[in-house]
């Protein structure tokens, strides 16, 4: 199937009235949560992929992926107007967004972060619409070494979502595995840390950790007392949240960079759109006429962020829909969303599901759209759940996460579980433990402890099957990205000694 | 007190070493390799083993840190309110199989409101009957999934 007629069939898919209105809730949802500091779309999406299973999982996933795009661009609000990132991505809107509302102008920040929003999203979603399937024809030819070695790079790239410390990050990540493992071992029926309960022989669901993970940890550290929000007034009318024509005049390298820089960074796993935000603004500042300006409240500074931190989902998308492999915490949801549904995200995910993935495509240029129309006119009213007091979000939050484990399987042990897996959760962010390299290794362990096992009964034991050319490229890749952080900890061990000897 | 006595990452570093240990010790008694390849001892003992070395390392690294003095202690008291919360969702679990979940969260979005957040009493009421009946109709009529009634009214 040719790109046009794939697309074609999406728009027809993604236009059906009940389609359309799972866009619309997602997009909603999106906006909401990223306004929302503090809740993240992994927490959302996670709360909301039990209460799924009963839709058609073309819908279930418009509607999830719309929470995770639409959350980018609820993220500016509160960079703008509070200097209080919504989300991680952004953390640099908020050098200039903060100073361009402070200096009188929030509307047009605000405007300009929805346009530079809407035009990266959009040129991301053309891009992953001719990347994905070109990228889906090259992986086809790979078996289970290939897979293993895939996987094992995947993992490796957890070192990009370490935070201040690998060690912490890997130890996250075995943790992960370690609670991929559990349950019936399918090769051998023999059962793995199931301490005795018979609930724990099919494994841990997945769901159950992501929401007791970063819903409740997330609810219980925010428990902290309220300190109250010193927010910048938003223009009334949309007359004056439309940026200038020479503010868009002025943006339209960064609207370019943006989408480039985030989409291409996006594509690579654990890279994630902080990075892209980070890069797309320092090459703005690098290629602009009056880089002194920058931080002081430039348009450039906030457009090319925003569209990088967009085009950024696409991107992640890629890697995500063609090779299985998810980039952050959040597509790992997406990815068990879409094995939970029963599709196997992969080389052959476009040639045996085109009316998921290019109806997803499709809702994307849609969903584009519809958060340019929800964050121009109605900034003020998301402006507004600002306001809305942490002891009456709080109970809501658990009590969603309660439905949402519950009725995935009407048990009451998988409860237990959940407050577990919540004050696990909790104590990971106080130890500033990063909680999306255990969710990663989560959900790649299985099938990587598959791929391997699979690889070494093909050869009867013979690992040189991994050093075929190109396991052997991959792995020598993974190597490679969690070698360097350790030699430049050593370097700079190094050179601490040697100032304190001088 | 020896300073790293103190810090989180000393703690959580022997924690995982234990847990290293015992996927370890339970990996040697499955099968390592078996006919027909790997037996279902063979990815935990590896990544067991990996997680001993690194938390080892976590611990050693905590330690040595003692002489400049840096790294970031426990705060219990900050801690306090996330576990009394937390202690609330347990209760709350544990009494649904018996109370049902409307009571069950209604009580706790009470507690979390009246006691935790110290708002006047017909906030928290008001709030958590509005919740738990809310909640009822959205799943249990609107999206026709089943919450638990309770042992106590069935």
């Amino acid at each position: 199937m040719d790109v046009f007629s794939g697309l074609m069939q999406g728009f027809a898919v993604a236009l059906t009235p009940m389609n359309l209105l799972m866009c619309l809730v997602g997009c909603f949802l999106g906006t909401v949560v990223g306004v929302l500091p503090g809740l993240g779309p992994p927490a959302t999406i996670a709360m909301l992929l039990p209460l799924t299973f009963n839709l058609d999982p073309t819908g279930g996933m418009i509607m999830l992926a719309g929470i995770y795009y639409g959350a980018k661009y609820g993220g500016s609000t509160t960079s703008i107007l509070l200097n209080v990132p919504g989300e991680s991505s952004s953390v640099v809107t908020c050098l200039d967004g903060y100073q361009m509302a402070r200096n009188g102008r929030p509307g047009a920040a605000l405007g300009i972060s929805a346009v530079a929003s809407f035009v990266a999203g959009t040129i991301g979603t053309v891009l992953l619409m001719l990347v994905a399937p070109a990228l889906a024809e090259v992986t086809l030819a790979f078996s289970s070494p290939e897979y293993f070695a895939l996987m094992v790079l995947g993992l490796s790239l957890v070192v990009l979502l370490a935070g201040d410390s690998l060690t912490k990050a890997l130890l996250a990540m075995a943790l992960g595995l370690w609670i991929a493992s559990m349950g019936t071992d399918l090769f051998t029926a023999t059962s793995r840390f199931t301490f005795g309960q018979t609930e724990l022989l099919g494994g841990i669901d997945f769901i159950i950790v992501a929401i007791g993970i970063f819903a409740v940890g997330e609810v219980m550290a925010n428990m902290e007392p309220e300190k109250p929000i010193d927010m910048l007034p938003v223009p009334k009318g949309l007359k004056n949240l439309l940026p200038t024509l020479q503010d868009l005049k002025d943006c339209r390298f960064a609207f370019l960079n943006g989408s480039l820089v985030g989409f291409f960074v996006g594509i690579l796993p654990g890279a994630g759109a902080t990075i892209s935000s980070f890069a797309s603004y320092g090459i703005e500042k690098a290629f602009s006429k009056h880089p002194e300006k920058f931080g002081t409240g430039v348009v450039e500074g906030v457009a090319a962020p925003e569209g990088a931190n967009n085009a950024d989902t696409a991107g992640a998308m890629v890697p995500l829909l063609t090779l299985g492999i998810p980039g952050s915490g959040t597509t790992a949801i997406l990815l068990a969303a879409l094995v939970l549904w029963g599709f196997k995200p992969g080389p052959l995910f476009i040639q045996d599901s085109p009316e998921l993935f290019w109806g997803l495509v499709a809702s994307m240029y849609i969903g584009n759209v519809v958060l340019l129309i929800l964050n121009l006119p109605l900034v003020p009213l998301f402006a507004q759940l600002l306001k809305v007091p942490g002891y009456l979000m709080y109970p809501l939050i658990l009590g969603v996460s309660i439905v949402g484990v519950y009725t995935s399987d009407n048990s009451l042990f998988q409860l237990g579980l959940l407050t577990f897996f919540g004050l696990l959760g909790y104590l990971m962010r106080k130890l500033d433990f990063p909680t999306a390299p255990l969710i990663l290794g989560l959900v790649l362990g299985d099938s990587m402890e598959k791929a391997l096992r699979q690889s070494l009964m093909m050869s009867q034991g013979d690992v040189s099957i991994l050093f075929r050319p190109i396991p052997a490229v991959l792995l020598g890749l993974a190597a490679f990205f969690l070698v360097v952080p350790l030699i430049k900890k050593f370097n700079s061990v190094r050179g601490q000694m040697i100032d304190q000897e001088a | 007190m020896n300073l790293f006595l103190k810090r989180g990452d000393f703690w959580a570093g022997l924690a995982f070493a234990l847990l290293g240990l015992y996927v370890v010790f339970n990996a040697l008694g499955w099968d390592y390799m078996t006919e027909e390849g790997p037996g279902p001892g063979f990815f935990p003992f590896w990544y067991g083993a990996i997680m001993v070395g690194l938390s080892l390392l976590l611990v050693a690294g905590t330690i040595l840190k003692q002489a400049g003095k840096s790294g970031k202690s426990v705060q219990w008291r900050e801690m306090r309110r996330a576990l009394t919360c937390w202690c609330a969702l347990v209760v709350c679990v544990a009494i649904l199989k018996y109370v049902g979940f409307m009571l069950a969260f209604g009580s706790l979005v009470w507690f979390v409101i009246a006691v935790m957040f110290n708002r006047p009493q017909w906030i928290a009421l008001g709030y958590a009957i509005a919740g738990a009946v809310g909640f009822y109709a959205l799943f249990v009529w609107g999206l026709d999934l089943q919450l638990p009634v309770g042992t106590l009214f069935n």
